[in-house]
C-alpha cells in the first residue's frame, strides 16, 4: 500500500513536469484564452528604432536605377525598373510605393506597436505614416474578398502567435517596390514575416523581423531579409513624415 | 529531439514496470530521472541538416576598399580600418587573418549542421557547423562544459557554448582571434565576443547575431540572416584557408598613412553615400541621420 502511494505521488509529479501535447511549452498561448492580447506569449508593444547595419545604401539613401544587387529578379521585373520614374509615381499620387508591407519593416523608421483592440495588432511607421492592421480573430486563416480597387500598401494580414514567435501573413496589396529605386513587387505578391523578440546586451529588447516575399511575376524565388529593431523607453524620437519617391 | 522523446518513454515504461527489489526506490529513481531528461528536452527543435543560403541581403559589404556603412565603429577602429590595404593579403603570414566566428552571417555560404551525441544517453553534446574555404568549422558545446581561462589559445572559430531558450538555441562565442569585421579592413579584436541567436520557423533558419568588442565597437554591431532548409546535401568544403608565396616576402605591410587612403570618398562618388556613413560613424546607424544626408549628395 507505501509502495502504491508513493508510486502514485511520484508518477502525478512525472507527468505533472512533462511538456504539454503538441510540442507546446509554457511561452504558448494558454488554452481557452479568450483573446489574442490575453494571450501573447510575449509583449510587443512599444517604440522601436529600425537599427540600419545591413543594406546601407540600399535603405539610408535612394539607390540609383539599376542598382538591384541582390534581389532575384525577373526579367519582367527588370524591365519594369528600368522603367523607374519617381516624378511620374509623385504626379500619380503613388509616393508610398516603397512603404508597401513587403518593404515597409526595412524604411529606416521608427514603429509603435499597440493593441488596437483584443484581437488587432496596429503596427504605426512614422516616416512614410502607414499603419498596419496584424488581425488574430480571423477563423478562416484566409483574408476576405475584396472588390477589385480595394487593395492598399498594407494589405490585409492575418496574425497567429506561434510559441514565443508571431507569424503574419498579408495579402490584398497594390503594387510596389521592394526597393525605393523601381524594384518591383506585384499585387499578388503574398508576405509571410516572423517576429521575434531578443535581449540585448545592455538589458534592452531587440525585435528580429524575418520578412518572405513570395511573388512570382517578378521574384524567381522568395525574397528573404531581416530586419532589427531596438526598443525604445518611449516616443520622444517619433517623427512623423510622409512617403517620398526619391 | 527523438531521441530524448525515446528516453522519456524508457524513464515511464521503468516506473510502470517494477520488478527490482526495491520496488519504491525502483520507481523514485526512474521518474527522478525521467523528470530531468525530459525537462532538458522541452522547447528544443532539430537544428541539423543542410540550410541553403538566402543572399538577399549585402552582408560582405566588400565591393569597394572603403565601405563600413553599417558598422557602429569606433575612432580607433575607423583609423586602422583606413589604414588597411589588401594588398597585404599577398603576406604569407596575412592571408588567413581574416574571418572569425562572425562570418557565419556575412559569407555567401550555406550551412551545414550536425550534432554529436552521447552514446548511451543520446543527448546532444554539440553542434557543429561544417566549415567554408575560409571559415573555420564552429562547434556549439551544448553539454554545459565552462569557457576556458582568459588566457587559453585564441582560435578562428573561438570557444563556442549553447543552450536552449524554449525553441531557441542561443550559443555564446569568446576566445577568437584577432581578425576582420569586414574583409575590407574594419578591424576586430581578440577580445570581440559573439552571441548568435537560431530561430527556426518552419523550413527556414534565422540567424540573429550580436557582436561585442570593446576595443573596436562603439555599440553591438547586429547582423541577421536566412537560410532555407534543403534536401539535397551542401558538399563539404574545406580546409579553411591554406597560404601560398604570392610574390611578396612580406617586408613591409602595404598599409596608407593617416589621411592617404585614395579610396575614402569611393561610396560617396558611386552610391550617394555620404562618408561619416561610409566611415562607420556611429550615429549613422538611426534612422534620424538621413537627415543629416546632404541633398545634393551625388548618386551617379
Amino acid at each position: 500500500m507505501r509502495i502504491f502511494f508513493i508510486a502514485t505521488l511520484v508518477t502525478l509529479l512525472f507527468v505533472a513536469a512533462q511538456p504539454r501535447a503538441g510540442g507546446q511549452d509554457r511561452n504558448a498561448p494558454a488554452k481557452g484564452a479568450a483573446t489574442a492580447k490575453a494571450s501573447a506569449p510575449t509583449d510587443m508593444t512599444g517604440y522601436w528604432v529600425a537599427f540600419v547595419s545591413e543594406d546601407w545604401r540600399f535603405r539610408m539613401v535612394t539607390p540609383r536605377k539599376g542598382d538591384y544587387q541582390a534581389v532575384p529578379m525577373t526579367a519582367e521585373a527588370r524591365k519594369v525598373a528600368e522603367a523607374w520614374d519617381p516624378a511620374a509615381d509623385e504626379a500619380a499620387g503613388k509616393q508610398c510605393k516603397a512603404y508597401g508591407a513587403a518593404a515597409i519593416m526595412r524604411v529606416p523608421a521608427r514603429f509603435h506597436i499597440t493593441w488596437q483592440d483584443e484581437n488587432t495588432l496596429r503596427v504605426d511607421s512614422d516616416s512614410g505614416m502607414q499603419t498596419r492592421l496584424f488581425h488574430f480573430n480571423s477563423t478562416s486563416q484566409t483574408p476576405p474578398p475584396l472588390p477589385p480597387g480595394e487593395r492598399t500598401w498594407q494589405g490585409y494580414s492575418i496574425a497567429q502567435w506561434q510559441k514565443a514567435a508571431l507569424k503574419v501573413t498579408t495579402t490584398n496589396l497594390r503594387a510596389g517596390y521592394l526597393r525605393k529605386n523601381g524594384v518591383p513587387y506585384s499585387e499578388n505578391a503574398a508576405v509571410t514575416e516572423y517576429f521575434d523578440i531578443a535581449p540585448l546586451p545592455d538589458g534592452g529588447k531587440l525585435m528580429l523581423d524575418t520578412v518572405i516575399v513570395d511573388d512570382p511575376q517578378y521574384l524567381q524565388l522568395p525574397f528573404t531579409v531581416s530586419s532589427q529593431f531596438k526598443k525604445e523607453a518611449d516616443g520622444s524620437k517619433w517623427d512623423p513624415t510622409p512617403c517620398t519617391a526619391r | 529531439m527523438g531521441s530524448n522523446a525515446v528516453y522519456c518513454k524508457m524513464s515511464w515504461s521503468n516506473v510502470q514496470s517494477g520488478g527490482p527489489k526495491s520496488v519504491g526506490a525502483a520507481i523514485l529513481a526512474a521518474a527522478l530521472m525521467g523528470l530531468f531528461a525530459c525537462r532538458a528536452a522541452s522547447g528544443q527543435v532539430e537544428l541539423t541538416g543542410s540550410w541553403a543560403v538566402r543572399n538577399h541581403e549585402v552582408l560582405t559589404g566588400d565591393g569597394l576598399p572603403v565601405d563600413f556603412a553599417g558598422i557602429p565603429l569606433n575612432d580607433e577602429a575607423r583609423i586602422r580600418a583606413l589604414s588597411y590595404s589588401q594588398s597585404q593579403l599577398e603576406m604569407v603570414e596575412r592571408q588567413c587573418q581574416g574571418w572569425p566566428a562572425f562570418y557565419l552571417v556575412q559569407g555567401p555560404f550555406g550551412l551545414k549542421i550536425w550534432s554529436e551525441t552521447d552514446p548511451i544517453k543520446g543527448n546532444v553534446i554539440a553542434y557543429i557547423i561544417g566549415a567554408w574555404e575560409d571559415r573555420a568549422p564552429l562547434t556549439i558545446w551544448m553539454d554545459g562544459r565552462a569557457h576556458p581561462s582568459e588566457y587559453a589559445e585564441h582560435t578562428r572559430a573561438g570557444f563556442t557554448t549553447g543552450k536552449w531558450e524554449g525553441d531557441t538555441l542561443v550559443a555564446y562565442t569568446t576566445h577568437m582571434k584577432a581578425g576582420f569585421l569586414r574583409k575590407t579592413g574594419a578591424p576586430s579584436s581578440d577580445e570581440a565576443t559573439l552571441t548568435t541567436r537560431f530561430y527556426r520557423h518552419g523550413d527556414l533558419l534565422t540567424l540573429l547575431a550580436i557582436i561585442e568588442d570593446p576595443i573596436y565597437l562603439a555599440e553591438p554591431w547586429i547582423l541577421s540572416k536566412s537560410f532555407q532548409l534543403t534536401a539535397t546535401p551542401l558538399p563539404p568544403i574545406g580546409p579553411p584557408c591554406i597560404t601560398a608565396y604570392e610574390g611578396s616576402v612580406g617586408a613591409t605591410a602595404p598599409h596608407y598613412l593617416p589621411e592617404k587612403n585614395p579610396f575614402v570618398d569611393e561610396m560617396t562618388t558611386k552610391f550617394g553615400v555620404p562618408r561619416a556613413a561610409a566611415l562607420g560613424q556611429p550615429e549613422t546607424l538611426y534612422p534620424e541621420y538621413r537627415k543629416q544626408i546632404p541633398a545634393a549628395a551625388p548618386a551617379k
